[in-house]
């Protein structure tokens, strides 16, 4: 499966993915009103400490960062126009720290694993006729589409490139759009004729 | 759910995905700024499918981004994405969805390319960047006013792309007139 984890096998694999995500909360409750400096430079380190004892690979994984910096440069650049660059400096430290702890937790949880721990959470659809196992459903049903229609864009851009030469590139949305419904009214028809998608009542 | 109501959540929810993952479009009028089509995705769920289906494609997108699937564009994704100053962003695309759709529904016996433009551009570029400006201010520290500052360069991309979307509706219901669910539901 596509996913962020990491393949090879941390100490912090072996923590149950309901306590990574309720300290994930924890820490986020705590750090977002903050605002010293030093503090939030601490969590920081903190972070990239947890990163080191993770192993090389996981502060490879740092990398990730990298489409954000722009972003970071544009709130910074704010942050010193208004004359205060400590406060930019506080809100960069914990941007930074979130991000790379809340990967961490993602670096280290298969998506089944995480999937069971939120599970409990939709319990409460069953209230509205909803099931936790549809929701499990669809997202298996994404994944599993997302290679599908790559196919099928890869497909149409190959008959483009066959008639005029160039890629096809926003000109097949709308062809696109018309198959891939196609496609789903196909699988909708598969799914009924298996039993259906499982509703509240069933369970 | 009928089972077709949950087969197109997962497929919008999926071409948002695939759109994010595609190789980067050069868009004409652009003048060569390299957009990424994802947030198009939100505008063409809520226009196609209305805002409830629409609205519920970007909830389980959302949802699998945050197990841990690199779905948006550039391959991040996990827990990270909801911690950074974009958040805004994300959680609007639900809004998004849910306002073109309702947009596009009530405007049911409008022409299609009209009631798709304004669908996509007031969902598109008035919800989004609601939505967009609060997350940056909040996450970012930042006034309200520097927040609209640091977001504005990216508005002239998503009014194309909400143009485009209005074109995509038109062709499709040119094509397949039952495909735009928005208006037979």
């Amino acid at each position: 499966m596509i996913s962020l984890y990491l393949a090879q096998r941390t100490w912090l694999h072996g923590v149950p993915a309901g306590w990574k995500l309720l300290a994930l909360a924890l820490v986020s409750l705590i750090a977002a009103p903050l605002d010293s400096l030093p503090l939030m430079a601490g969590l920081l380190v903190a972070v990239l400490a947890l990163y080191v004892s993770l192993g090389r690979a996981a502060v490879a994984q740092i990398a990730l960062l990298r489409p954000l910096w722009p972003l970071f440069l544009i709130l910074l650049a704010f942050h010193w126009w208004n004359g205060d660059v400590t406060a930019g400096l506080v809100v960069l430290a914990r941007i930074l720290a979130m991000v790379l702890l809340a990967n961490a937790v993602t670096m280290t949880t298969r998506m089944d694993a995480m999937m069971d721990a939120v599970e409990p959470l939709l319990a409460p659809l069953g209230w509205f006729g909803g099931s936790p196992r549809a929701v499990a459903l669809a997202v298996a049903l994404m994944i599993r589409l997302i290679p599908l229609l790559f196919a099928l864009w890869e497909a149409l851009n190959e008959s483009w490139r066959a008639r005029t030469g160039k890629r096809g590139g926003w000109r097949l949305l709308a062809p696109f759009c018309i198959q891939t419904l196609r496609l789903s009214h196909h699988t909708a028809e598969a799914l009924a004729a298996r039993g259906g998608a499982p509703r509240g009542t069933r369970r | 759910m009928k089972d077709r109501t949950l087969v197109q959540v997962a497929l919008y929810a999926a071409i948002f995905a695939v759109l994010g993952l595609l190789p980067r479009f050069d868009l004409p009028f652009a003048a060569g700024v390299p957009i990424t089509a994802q947030s198009m995705g939100a505008m063409l769920a809520g226009v196609m499918l209305g805002a409830w289906r629409g609205a519920l494609a970007m909830v389980l997108l959302l949802f699998v981004v945050a197990l841990g699937a690199p779905l948006l564009a550039g391959g991040r994704g996990g827990l990270g994405v909801f911690f950074s100053p974009s958040v805004g962003f994300f959680f609007g695309w639900i809004a998004v969805a849910f306002v073109s759709g309702w947009i596009m529904q009530a405007l049911r016996k409008a022409p299609v390319f009209p009631a798709a433009l304004l669908a996509a551009v007031f969902g598109g570029v008035v919800v989004m960047y609601a939505f967009g400006i609060a997350g940056m201010a909040l996450v970012g520290g930042l006034s309200v006013m520097d927040a609209t500052k640091a977001c504005l360069i990216f508005i002239p991309g998503d009014a194309i792309k909400a143009v485009l979307v209005a074109l995509i509706a038109q062709t499709v219901a040119r094509g397949m007139p039952e495909a735009l669910l928005s208006r037979n539901a």
